[in-house]
């Protein structure tokens, strides 16, 4: 809305601010202290996900949400949301899902929009050519309020990927493999656009996954230029404009990508090929081998010996072959619909290992309703697995779907931090064919050895 | 919100890298819907054993780290999770000011936000303060300056808006209301 000047920020206008029961109560809190109202609720879009319960009973049947505190979050966000005119994608709704699942499944994320969220994934909306970002909740109530937000220009970063990746080796693994070279700090201040051939191979899912984690290495925000596989997937989407308002849209988000000639403050290259099935051993998303590798012999600083003591793994050991107790399917990352029929790959005809929990938590009611059409709910029944409501689960443990002390889960989640996934559990990011793989094994497994 | 202008205190020094939000407050203690209250749940499963009780070694948990408003950490301070209350634990705390090489992007701006002032210094000063935990400094954020013990003075980066809020205790929302009708004109043209 105005430009930066040497003494004062940007004023970004925001075209869609989504919100979620977490971070945003005391956004809320913070209008009825001063007297304000939401400035535009028709760019407000309201769901719960990160500590709904997963359970059936719970989110349909009237069982009661065992978290006290949880529950009152959700019941202060239907408050909230009639207070202020907001609307609400509440516990029952068809249409609720993790936010950043919702937001482009119903044709809200579009090309161009400033997009943002409560949530640091917010990144995830890049994928359709949206700048998104996550915002803290002081900002929220800047934006329920003013539907504006301060921002200095953010410095840029082309990540630049070559060639065909290999059968078996997914979009969660070319994520995994450009953290793992630009550490997790790598892309603080910057913006990233993801460019190149394999990047526009890409269909919108595997988009997703890739801006999805921009933050995971240090980046607010990761986009990807619209192209008409970003206008294919957005044709059909309830929320998408219609007819000549369509036809105007498109016309616009035609002139978005980047110039060929634009320059960029850093570039980083990779070349497909090369890239294996990758998977985390360690305590943050920068410490990542492919799943044929070994755990380092030694890091940069102190970290690596707590983060190898706090995942009790040895350096030097292969990753392969390692005993694994919980494996989690879900999350804003990688629990879209294209996720579960990769998962399901692997498990139709096969069981989980004895001993092993597997949880299935899909993306959104959307997802869950098109996967059970597909037959998949069935497999991952059949093989062992808990098929659940939508939301974020255990990728953070807010809900009570947790991995208890010590145990080892392969999860298709974006954050391995100490505690992450429940009070001492060991995470290990991977896609969800390797997830899917390593609960049929019971141990990591390069999941190219069951396809 | 409170004016910023100068802070003199012993540190805390956590030397980690790439201390992440989740540390500084696990996602379980979110199911508040205030922002009171948090300092209790600050580092929560570094500072106390499976049982609750606080961990003698934790810094936090050591009699010398009391009333230190100043937090010095390795690089890459805040990275993770968009959660505000991870600041608004660390100030429950008494901690008015964090220190480190790098901060990460929505942790810096949600501090700023709330009085926790950033302090990004170079790798030679992060280290001497790395080594000596307990350390006196002033923080003075009219000029931009860490004074450290013996007198040397580093700079420091500070976004000037965020720079003028700190010093005169308003926050930016004032500022943002101020600009509501260039805000409806914007909205009448798009």
């Amino acid at each position: 809305m105005a430009a930066e000047t040497a003494a004062t920020p940007a004023v970004l206008h925001v075209d869609l601010h989504l919100i979620h029961e977490v971070t945003s109560p005391q956004a809320f809190a913070l209008l009825r202290e001063r007297g304000l109202s939401v400035r535009r609720p028709d760019l407000t879009l309201a769901t719960m996900d990160h500590s709904t319960p997963t359970r059936t009973a719970q989110v349909f049947g009237g069982a009661p949400i065992t978290i006290e505190s949880a529950a009152r979050q959700i019941r202060e966000l239907e408050a909230n949301c009639a207070q202020f005119g907001v609307e609400l994608l509440g516990l029952t709704s068809e249409q609720r899902g993790i936010v950043h699942v919702i937001g482009p499944e119903l044709g809200l994320t579009q090309p161009g929009k400033t997009i943002v969220c409560g949530d640091s994934h917010t990144s995830t909306h890049g994928a359709m050519g949206a700048l998104a970002f996550g915002i803290g909740t002081t900002e929220v109530a800047h934006v329920l309020a003013t539907q504006c937000l301060l921002q200095r220009k953010p410095r840029t970063l082309a990540v630049e990927v070559d060639g065909t990746l290999q059968a078996g080796v997914t979009a969660k693994d070319l994520i995994l493999a450009i953290i793992g070279r630009l550490g997790v700090a790598g892309g603080t201040g910057h913006v990233i656009e993801y460019r190149g051939a394999t990047i526009r191979a890409l269909d919108m899912d595997e988009r997703m996954t890739v801006c999805n984690r921009s933050i995971e290495a240090g980046a607010r925000a990761g986009m990807i230029a619209p192209d008409d596989i970003t206008y294919a997937y957005l044709a059909t989407r309830p929320r998408a404009p219609k007819g000549a308002a369509w036809e105007r849209a498109l016309a616009g988000w035609r002139s978005l990508p980047t110039d060929p000639d634009a320059r960029f403050d850093r570039k980083l290259h990779l070349t497909a090929g090369t890239i294996e099935p990758m998977i985390t051993w360690g305590t943050n998303p920068g410490m990542v081998v492919p799943v044929t590798g070994t755990i380092p012999l030694a890091g940069p600083d102190a970290a690596f010996a707590r983060a190898v003591g706090y995942m009790g793994l040895e350096p030097g050991a292969p990753i392969r072959g390692q005993p694994v107790n919980v494996v989690f399917i879900g999350s804003c990352t990688n629990a879209r619909l294209s996720d579960l029929r990769s998962a399901a790959r692997v498990l139709r005809g096969r069981r989980i290992a004895r001993g092993l929990t597997m949880l299935v938590v899909p993306g959104s009611q959307q997802v869950k309703r098109q996967a059970e059409a597909e037959g998949l709910d069935r497999v991952f029944l059949e093989a062992g697995a808990e098929w659940r409501e939508s939301g974020c689960s255990m990728c953070l443990g807010m809900n009570g779907d947790t991995v208890p002390r010590g145990e080892y889960a392969v999860s298709t989640s974006n954050r391995n931090f100490e505690g992450r996934q429940g009070v001492g559990a060991r995470t290990l990011l991977a896609s969800p064919l390797t997830a899917a793989a390593s609960a049929v094994r019971g141990r990591v497994t390069d999941p190219r050895e069951l396809l | 919100m409170e004016p910023f202008t100068t802070l003199t205190s012993r540190t805390v020094v956590l030397a980690a890298t790439n201390i992440d939000t989740d540390q500084i407050i696990p996602a379980r203690f979110l199911t508040t819907t205030t922002r009171a209250g948090l300092g209790k749940h600050l580092f929560a499963d570094w500072r106390y054993d499976e049982r609750g009780a606080p961990r003698p070694d934790f810094v936090l948990n050591r009699s010398e780290s009391a009333g230190c408003r100043i937090l010095v950490a390795g690089r890459n301070f805040g990275c993770g999770s968009s959660r505000e209350h991870a600041p608004w634990a660390l100030l429950d705390h008494g901690f008015r000011a964090v220190v480190s090489t790098g901060i990460a992007d929505i942790f810096r701006s949600n501090s700023l936000k709330n009085g926790l002032l950033p302090v990004i210094v170079d790798e030679a000063t992060s280290g001497w303060l790395l080594a000596h935990p307990g350390a006196e400094l002033t923080v003075d954020l009219a000029s931009g300056t860490l004074s450290l013990p013996g007198g040397a003075r580093v700079s420091f980066p500070i976004e000037a808006f965020a720079r003028h809020c700190l010093l005169n205790g308003v926050d930016e929302l004032g500022y943002l209301l101020s600009r509501s009708s260039e805000i409806e004109a914007y909205e009448r043209r798009a």
